[in-house]
């Protein structure tokens, strides 16, 4: 098979990091650390000039790109058919946003990486792992089929969790790993389940097989799509750390700071975004689904902003920035406005990264010092980081001019005459637009302005490398708003155009959304007036029970601790000498019996044996005859 | 001559292999164990002979030679046990020796 | 005439049977006595002398049987050479005296006694009855002739066919005299296991 220069290079694309994952985990030790970063960091580049160049080959004449690789295995159906599982890839407007996000932002944290875990004796483990980590998100996004999708989709997972865990010698982290991992199990094992169903009803796991299938077998409303689109909620969900499922993400900052960058705000945390996205045929044949998924999202980014408000500690502010952003992602799909919500993914991941980046930069001037209120004044003292973030806190709370205004904009502009939206779910995106600026201006002040509250002296980092991804992502964020005519249109191939209720719109709606943002800053620049005075008696960190309350994620853990695993360590405790042993060891009891009984015949008296051999023979004898004498008698 | 019916042979070894068996299985003092295990095997001789005179076969005499040999042999290992145990425990109770219990 | 005739042959004939088989029967009634005797006795020397009693009847028996050699063996080794080794044992090792039945169920009265005979007689009893109802219903009808069988025909058949028998009996009899003398070696002497038989010793006494 022949494949134009194009297909290869698409073919190629996850194998450079894989190759530079196996080189390190086998050689890790032996390796340097320029080696190292030259290999790691190599191979992210050669990808993101894949990735780029592929993209560039997409136009709007051929606007899909597929690669057959091998054949996967193959399933049996009814009679002698088969559902055969490739490796195959497919390239499409989605996929093209998304391996552009996951191989460009990867690059430019894999270049922080290098720089900012240089110091660490693990540096290689390190990349390895984060190189496994692209390798399974540009398997997932390039899946052609689900199974390859789900394989991806679970090695990002495992990724994930070997990353929080990585300074696994703190058991603080370790159990954030483990939770991480246990919470996302729970929609994953939902997501299979929908898998599964999904292959029943249709028979195949070819994406876009599936959505034709999909439209031919079903109408809208049906039963089959409806639970099947729930499920694979599930699955984005845990994901995409939505509420129910969102405890796991604040607890993951425990993982390094490029880690929470990367995975757990620009790339994997919208696989869940990306599943929905992919699976739009499905979901639009179930719009009870997509209203649940839109009212999810909202809820979700009140809730996350809400908690966000009362953080003390700069990375779960983000974290918690993270999963509200995530919310508006959903809001979004929800209501059917497929390519805002991909748009805002991608700015997002610009911002966010940006931000993430930009916090770790900061914390390692401060001595791993994460507490917003052990900082203050790096106005003066950390000009360009203050700089960098200021840009990245623009960017969130989506201010006129930045990518993230371009984005934002677009989901609330399509909430209010949505079909499975509506004013509400508009009211909510508003209320947490302003919720966003807030909290953003609560960081700002706390951490950059008033007076210095650290004791040691800053030890800004001079890496070259650092700075240059920071300053790149600065630019990506700032002018990302660029790229909303090319997306758009290279999205419009992909998903289906809705039309909106025929509503009227209020005339209001677009200047109250530019005008929230700002309503929040000014709002919080009395409010939190504090904080940005110099009195230093005014940081005291004594919350409120409410505060708390908030800071501690709203009680959600508290509400599974005591209704799932309370009673399940309690079961388990309860069922410690496992029941189903005592049922086996019932067998062992019976033996020991029979050991008792038969023992008590071994008396050691050589007469009683004796005795023993002249009954049997008696018995025998006696057998013997009736025998013979029974025979005669016949 | 003499027409013994062999069943009447026989019918004397189990008598005495009888008295033989209620001799081990009654009496505790070993060396009395002893003599019942001779009358026994005394007894199995008569069997073997009487069958091999009723058929006129040499083959009974046969046996009753090994199993004198036989006897010969768990004699002489049956009495020096019984000194070595007269030597540790001063007395010949077979009740004794039951170390082996279960 | 002839009726009485026959049956006078008849009872001739018993008649003529009867001296050797009364011996028979006589012999074989002496055995049994005489081995209920060494079951029952209570002086371990006595017990010795009905066992010769019952042997030598046992003999008899056997010469009748028409094995003659047999019967020799029967009173040269049996009689004479295994007898003899117990007599030197009980003599020179002091196993004469039946200590357990100075103890104190031996002394009490004939109720314990039938208490400790009992059972065995019961088996015993039961096991005879059985043999003797196997051997009334079996099929044999052979009776014992006159037919004498030689030594001769007995040394052929023992080192023609019975060849490897024999060899296993002298190994047998090795054995047992290896483990007569290691068993019956007196306590100090020793082939030079000499801890290794003290460890046993307080092993034994403890």
């Amino acid at each position: 098979m022949t494949n134009s220069l194009p297909e290869t290079v698409l073919a190629l694309l996850p194998f450079y990091p894989l190759i530079s994952f196996l080189l390190l985990i086998g050689f890790g030790k032996r390796l340097s650390w320029h080696m190292a970063a030259i290999l790691s960091v190599g191979s992210m580049a050669l990808s993101a000039i894949s990735s780029f160049v592929v993209i560039n080959q997409l136009s709007v004449q051929s606007p899909i790109l597929t690669v057959h690789l091998w054949n996967w295995f193959e399933l049996g159906l009814e009679g002698s058919l088969t559902a055969k599982i490739n490796i195959s890839f497919y390239l499409d407007g989605l996929s093209a946003v998304m391996i552009s996000v996951v191989s460009g932002i990867g690059l430019l944290i894999h270049i922080f990486a290098a720089a900012y875990m240089k110091e660490d004796e693990n540096f290689t483990r390190f990349m390895a792992y984060m190189n496994l980590f692209i390798v399974a998100m540009l398997i997932l996004v390039l899946a052609d089929n689900l199974v390859l999708l789900y394989l991806g989709w679970e090695g990002v997972g495992l990724c994930s969790f070997l990353l929080i865990g990585f300074w696994y010698q703190e058991k603080a982290n370790v159990l954030a790993a483990r939770k991480a991992f246990i919470v996302t199990r729970v929609g994953d094992t939902a997501m299979a389940i929908g898998l599964f169903m999904l292959f029943k009803e249709l028979g195949q796991f070819n994406i876009n097989a599936l959505t034709e299938n999909a439209n031919m077998l079903w109408t809208v409303g049906d039963d089959a799509p409806y639970w099947i689109a729930l499920l694979l909620l599930g699955g984005a969900v845990g994901k995409s750390a939505q509420l129910p499922l969102q405890t796991w993400l604040p607890d993951a900052m425990a993982g390094p700071t490029p880690v929470s960058a990367l995975i757990h705000a620009a790339t994997m945390v919208t696989a869940g975004v990306y599943l929905i996205a992919r699976m739009n045929g499905i979901f639009l044949l179930a719009p009870e689904v997509m209203n649940y998924v839109a009212w999810l999202g909202a809820t979700t980014l009140l809730l996350a902003g809400i908690a966000a408000l009362a953080q003390n500690d700069i990375k779960r502010v983000l974290a918690y920035s993270t999963m509200s952003q995530i919310g508006y992602m959903m809001l979004s799909l929800g209501a059917g406005a497929f390519s805002a919500g991909v748009f805002h993914l991608m700015t997002h991941a610009f911002f966010k990264a940006l931000l993430f980046l930009t916090a770790g930069a900061i914390i390692l001037a401060l001595h791993h010092q994460q507490n917003l209120f052990k900082m203050g004044g790096l106005l003066k003292r950390l000009p360009f980081e203050t700089a960098l973030f200021a840009i990245g806190l623009v960017c969130l709370m989506a201010l006129p001019g930045s990518s993230g205004f371009f984005s934002k904009e677009a989901i609330i502009a399509q909430l209010w005459s949505s079909n499975t939206a509506g004013p509400m779910l508009w009211y909510c995106a508003i209320f947490g637009a302003l919720l966003t600026s807030i909290y953003s201006c609560r960081l700002f002040f706390l951490a950059f302005m008033g007076e210095k509250r650290f004791d040691h002296e800053l030890q800004p980092s001079s890496s070259k490398l650092l700075k240059l991804s920071l300053i790149a992502l600065a630019v990506l964020s700032l002018i990302g708003g660029i790229f909303a005519n090319t997306i758009e249109l290279s999205l419009s191939a992909v998903f289906p155009s809705i039309e909106p209720l025929n509503l009227d719109e209020p005339h209001w709606l677009h200047s109250v959304a530019i005008a929230a943002p700002f309503v929040g800053i000014l709002f919080s620049w009395f409010y939190f007036s504090n904080y940005r005075g110099s009195n230093k008696e005014n940081y005291q960190d004594n919350p409120s029970a409410l505060v708390l309350f908030c800071r501690l994620g709203l009680g959600f853990d508290r509400l599974y601790d005591l209704l799932l695993v309370k009673p399940y360590c309690y079961l388990a405790r309860l069922n410690k000498n496992d029941l189903f042993d005592q049922l086996i060891m019932l067998n062992a009891w019976y033996v020991g019996i029979c050991h008792d009984v038969l023992k008590s015949s071994q008396t050691g008296k050589l007469r009683w044996y004796a005795a023993a051999i002249g009954l049997a023979t008696l018995l025998l004898l006696l057998t013997l005859n009736i025998e013979s004498f029974s025979l005669e008698a016949s | 001559m003499s027409a013994i019916p062999l069943s009447h042979i026989l019918i004397l070894a189990s008598i005495l292999f009888s008295i033989g068996f209620v001799g081990v299985i009654s009496r505790k003092n070993t060396l009395f164990i002893l003599m019942s295990l001779e009358v026994m095997l005394n007894a199995v001789g008569v069997a073997f002979i009487g069958a091999g005179s009723a058929w006129h076969q040499a083959d009974g005499q046969v046996m009753f030679i090994l199993i004198l040999t036989l006897a010969a042999a768990e004699v002489a290992v049956g009495l020096a046990l019984l000194i070595q145990m007269q030597r540790r425990f001063k007395s010949l109770d077979i009740d004794l020796l039951s170390k082996l219990k279960g | 005439m002839s009726n009485s005739a026959t049956s006078l042959s008849q009872a001739h004939l018993m008649m003529g049977l009867n001296s050797l088989q009364l011996m028979f029967y006589f012999a074989a009634a002496l055995a049994i006595v005489a081995s209920l005797k060494v079951v029952t006795g209570k002086n371990t020397v006595h017990s010795l002398l009905y066992l010769v009693v019952s042997l030598l009847a046992v003999a008899v028996c056997f010469y009748l049987m028409g094995a003659p050699f047999a019967a020799g063996l029967e009173v040269i080794v049996y009689a004479g050479a295994i007898l003899v080794l117990f007599v030197f044992a009980i003599m020179m090792f002091g196993l004469g005296q039946d200590e357990t039945l100075k103890a104190p169920q031996a002394h009490a009265f004939k109720l314990s006694n039938i208490n400790i005979w009992f059972g065995p007689s019961l088996i015993a009893a039961l096991l005879l009855a059985q043999l003797i109802f196997a051997i009334d219903n079996s099929a044999v009808q052979e009776k014992l002739t006159s037919n004498i069988i030689e030594a001769k025909q007995v040394g052929i058949l023992l080192y023609g066919p019975y060849l490897l028998a024999v060899e296993i009996a002298s190994f047998l009899l090795l054995a047992g005299l290896i483990a007569g003398y290691h068993f019956a070696k007196p306590e100090g002497v020793s082939l030079g296991h000499n801890d290794l038989d003290k460890q046993k010793e307080t092993g034994g006494h403890s």
